[in-house]
């Protein structure tokens, strides 16, 4: 037997595992391996802490290598040994616990300690950081019993932590010294829009804010600023940044700077002794993420495996915050300097913001928000400092899917390094991935996750793999086709083809016949399937009302707090002083808290508890108004030639007849009418699905317009002389509509998605319309009023009722 | 610790793929019913933004919450990817024969 090598690590955590894993794949009989770990567990995945928090990952699923790992590659592991001193001369180290190990090559990993404000009351209990297994644990058990949580820091890891503490139910406010947050990571609009978005899930914000004690007795109770202000605190977490862990090295006489200083081949000044991760500096940086860690330990392994290698250069790094329902990106230099030019994107409506940062022609940093599809892609070309003249525009407004499967996207993909990383969070290189790919035949980006973890944290390299995939597996990968949802890859044309074509007449049967990924679909696939399937079938289908979204089921439209609204049918905005009393009386005697004149010329009877719904109809004895559904809302109009001057029809007459005509007529979405006596067009008609303007001697009949989020003037359909004809060019363009539209999509979307043209020529001819007129006549006769139905049939009225409760105490 | 048990109601009163509520002390517990028949009861809050869950949408052993579709697994009360928390669940007795539904709560 030969002697091995003796290797020591100090620091059991990612950095140096990483690194082992290496060194085990490239010289696996080359040393005879030691491991002392602070902490009581094995290697974990640190970034995954925040999802524990968050409730979405237990401990036992965070562990990278569990205790049998160590065991087979015949590893010594000291776990809960703090290293204590190291005798560089007679090469060897101590543990807390008196455990002592010599060594011919020594590394150290210790990762970085988070760096606590040294304000007054910082020892008190209650205040803690959040970097460990521990952390975590207190403030789970702290949520148990107190509310009001404090974390001070509005970086990355202090918004991480206070988004899991939210999930946990406890109150949170964030405290940070600048006037905006993660300043690190984003420039000030981005980070206003983040700051809007994270207090939309309820997370508070004192900014500008100097802490200056922890006041309490023996647990905090309050955390006050410089100026006098304070604020309430149960538990204060301090997430304002890291300072690597370098005492142990600094003892003994190793070079230590910010971090422990290392050479491009992660080498300290003491031969034999080697520094990585968040403790080393290297070139001047001492690095806070993972993906750099990375690097060194593959340069690192190399070394220590006598393998060639051209050493470490750096990283640029990237940044995505793991917060749910939040997407932002940011990597490299994206602050704005001299000699750099900026390409910004805002779009306020979405919440969308990407800004680009220009030198020399080159990309050298970037943030997005609200949309970060394109950050994995724009951190390559980062990366690669390739030169991006005339693509600048291309780059900012987001790279075409095409670009990825094919020419440049493909060329550099397929250029990188075996050893490159593509999935940051989880250190998964090129070379695994192809491996992956040609050896474990994964053909999915899903089977790709599920062997090598890579995609499975933040998400951002998905189209990485995607083209990775591409590239490796060629004719097998599984294409990602979109379906309607996640539950099918089928479309609407061809669901409803396949639906026709073999007489397909429940949810249940379709998703059957037609493969769905899921056991029961989603709230995407399942209404449309109702819809589509009683579109087709107006005689046979039995509507399914558990695959109704809630409005729906309800036949009111439920608010934010839980309540609902009620809104009667009255036609064309006329009523009666009869009417009027009707409601104001019912309004009274239900001490309905608000009411209100809606857009569409009613009445809404705003926050109704669920079981007031069907007696609050049976008072008012009216149709429903149908104003919460996939359905026809309102005919609008305006007074016309009955009193108007101007009026050159009555169109209130018309408006009440097309109201009378398709009242509870189920739509692919909602869809709103409006008649105008004069081309003065009070009815706003022309920003309705189907308006209707009379002129000299006749109507013009326009389509898809809208009125709502993205506005739209509608499209010209025709001029018609009489009443008569209003009527059938209405139910042939809905007919139409209805028969070929997607399920929630407006006539707005859908007119601009097939053009006017193609429906000009559907209606065009006299037979097509009334063949569509008849159809949409055989499903009107369907049809009858929800509200009554349901005031007759205790079946469904049950639902609105809450269970009583009958104890029987054991 | 206290446990209460208590009669709620039949397996008549809920629907297929359906949902009622019960008030008990402060706090507003959501019955679903299953298509396979199981009766789950969890708190009627969306850990999102407190959305009314009974509201939801049943697909398969999920609960789609109606204000911002986050799914919740009706089984553990669990989140779903690519959301995080949980909701708290009751223990629910059947008897199948009588068709009576049961439900457990603890108190400290
Ligand atoms: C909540 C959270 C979320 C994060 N999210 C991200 C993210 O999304 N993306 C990203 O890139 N990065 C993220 N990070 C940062 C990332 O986790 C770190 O960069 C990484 O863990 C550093 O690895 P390391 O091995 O250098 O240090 P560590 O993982 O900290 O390992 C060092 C280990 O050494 C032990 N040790 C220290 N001194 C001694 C001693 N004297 N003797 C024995 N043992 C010792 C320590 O106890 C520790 O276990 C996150 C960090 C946290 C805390
Ligand atoms: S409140 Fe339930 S998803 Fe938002």
């Amino acid at each position: 037997m030969h002697l091995r090598k003796k290797l020591v690590l100090v620091g059991n955590g990612m950095a140096g595992l990483r690194m082992l894993e290496h060194l085990l794949k490239l010289a696996p009989e080359q040393y005879e391996i030691t491991i002392f770990g602070a902490e009581p567990y094995p290697n974990y995945n640190r970034i995954m802490l925040s999802s524990v928090l968050a409730g979405g990952a237990g401990l036992d699923e965070i562990v990278l290598n569990d205790t049998d790992w160590y065991k087979e590659h015949n590893i010594t592991l000291h776990m809960g040994h703090t290293v204590t001193r190291i005798d560089s001369v007679r090469q060897k180290v101590v543990s807390n616990q008196g455990v002592e190990a010599e060594y011919d090559e020594l590394v150290l990993a210790t990762g970085s300690n988070p760096f606590m404000l040294p304000l007054p009351g910082a020892d008190k209990e209650g205040v803690i950081a959040f970097r460990n297994i521990q952390d975590c644990e207190m403030m789970i058990e702290t949520s148990k019993a107190y509310k009001k949580a404090v974390v001070i820091g509005g970086g990355l890891l202090g918004l991480e932590a206070a988004r899991g503490l939210l999930n946990l139910g406890m109150d949170v406010s964030v405290v940070h010294i600048n006037p905006y947050l993660m300043e690190r990571q984003l420039d000030e609009t981005a980070s206003r829009m983040l700051q809007k978005e994270l207090e939309s899930q309820g997370m508070k914000f004192l900014l500008s804010r100097q802490s200056e004690a922890i006041i309490g007795k023996k647990r905090v109770k309050s955390l006050l600023f410089a100026g006098g202000e304070r604020i309430d605190a149960d538990l204060v977490v301090m997430a304002v940044g890291i300072k690597p862990n370098v005492e142990l090295a600094q003892t003994a006489g190793i070079k230590v700077n910010r971090g422990i200083v290392v050479n491009d081949y992660m080498e300290t000044n003491i031969p034999g002794i080697y520094a990585l991760g968040e403790c080393a500096e290297h070139r001047g940086i001492a690095y806070g993420l993972v993906a750099p860690l990375y690097e060194q330990g593959a340069v690192l392994a190399k070394r220590l495996a006598g393998v060639q290698t051209e050493g470490y250069s750096g990283s640029v790094t990237s940044t995505k915050l793991k917060v749910s329902g939040v997407d932002v990106f940011s990597a490299g230099a994206f602050a704005e300097q001299e000699g750099t030019r900026v390409l910004k994107y805002q779009d306020e409506v979405d919440g969308v913001y990407k800004k680009l940062v220009i030198q020399d022609n080159k990309l050298v940093g970037a943030v997005l928000f609200g949309d970060t599809n394109d950050g994995a892609e724009l951190f390559s070309v980062i990366k690669n400092g390739e030169t991006i003249e005339g693509r600048e525009k291309e780059l900012l407004l987001g790279i075409p899917q095409e670009a990825l499967a094919s020419g440049s996207g493909n060329s550099r993909l397929e250029g990188l390094a075996a050893d490159e990383i593509i999935c940051g969070c989880n250190g998964v290189s090129k070379g695994t991935i192809v491996q992956a790919i040609q050896e474990q035949d994964c053909t999915s980006v899903g089977q790709i996750k599920a062997c090598t973890k890579a995609s499975a944290s933040c998400g951002g390299c998905k189209p990485l793999v995607e083209g990775l995939l591409q590239i490796y597996a060629g004719e097998a990968a599984v294409p990602v086709k979109e379906g309607i949802c996640g539950c099918t890859p089928l479309s609407r044309d061809e669901i409803v083809a396949e639906i026709k074509r073999m007489r397909l007449m429940t949810v249940k049967e379709v998703m059957n016949v037609l493969e769905w990924g899921t056991e029961e679909g989603c709230t995407k696939c399942r209404p449309a399937l109702n819809y589509y399937l009683g579109m087709l079938w107006p005689d046979e289908y039995v509507d399914e009302k558990e695959s109704r979204i809630t409005n729906e089921r309800f036949h009111a439209n439920i608010q934010k707090d839980g309540t609902f609204s009620v809104v009667p049918r009255i036609y064309g905005g006329v009523t009666s002083p009869t009417e009027l009393k009707k409601i104001a009386e019912v309004a009274e005697q239900f001490e309905v808290p608000l009411v209100k004149f809606t857009g569409g010329q009613r009445l809404d009877l705003l926050g109704i508890k669920k079981e007031n719904l069907p007696k609050i109809w049976e008072a008012l004895g009216m149709p429903s108004g149908h104003a919460y559904g996939k359905t026809l809302r309102t005919v609008k109009t305006c007074v016309g030639n009955t009193f108007c001057r101007f009026g050159t029809q009555d169109s209130i007459a018309m408006g009440i007849r097309l109201e009378k005509e398709f009242e509870r007529l189920n739509t692919p979405s909602k869809v709103k009418l409006a008649v105008s006596g004069c081309p003065r067009n009070c009815a706003e008609a022309t920003i309705k699905d189907f308006g209707v303007v009379a002129i000299d001697g006749g109507w013009e009949l326009h389509i898809g317009g809208n009125g709502g989020v993205h506005v739209r003037a509608t499209d010209l359909l025709c001029v018609v002389k009489t009443e008569d004809e209003v009527v059938e060019w209405a139910a042939a363009f809905l007919q139409y509509y209805r028969e070929n539209a997607n399920w929630n999509e407006r006539t707005s979307t859908w007119v601009e998605r097939v053009g006017l043209a193609s429906i000009k020529k559907a209606l065009e001819s006299k037979e097509e319309r009334l063949a569509l007129q008849s159809r949409i006549q055989a499903t009107l006769s369907k049809t009858t009023d929800p509200w009554k139905q349901i005031i007759r049939e205790q079946e469904l009225r049950k639902n609105f009722e809450p269970l009583t409760k009958v104890e029987t105490n054991h | 610790m206290e446990t209460k048990k208590m009669l709620v109601g039949a397996l008549a009163d809920i629907d297929p793929k359906g949902s009622r509520t019960i008030r008990v002390n402060d706090m507003e517990i959501a019955l679903f019913r299953l298509s396979n028949g199981k009766i789950v009861a969890m708190e009627n809050k969306c850990p999102h933004k407190g959305g009314v869950l009974s509201e939801g949408m049943v697909c398969g052993t999920a609960v789609h919450c109606p204000l911002h579709d986050w799914r919740i697994d009706l089984n553990s009360g669990a989140v779903l990817d690519p959301d995080s928390g949980c909701v708290t669940t009751f223990p629910i007795e059947v008897d199948q024969d009588k068709g009576l539904i049961y439900l457990t709560l603890q108190s400290a």
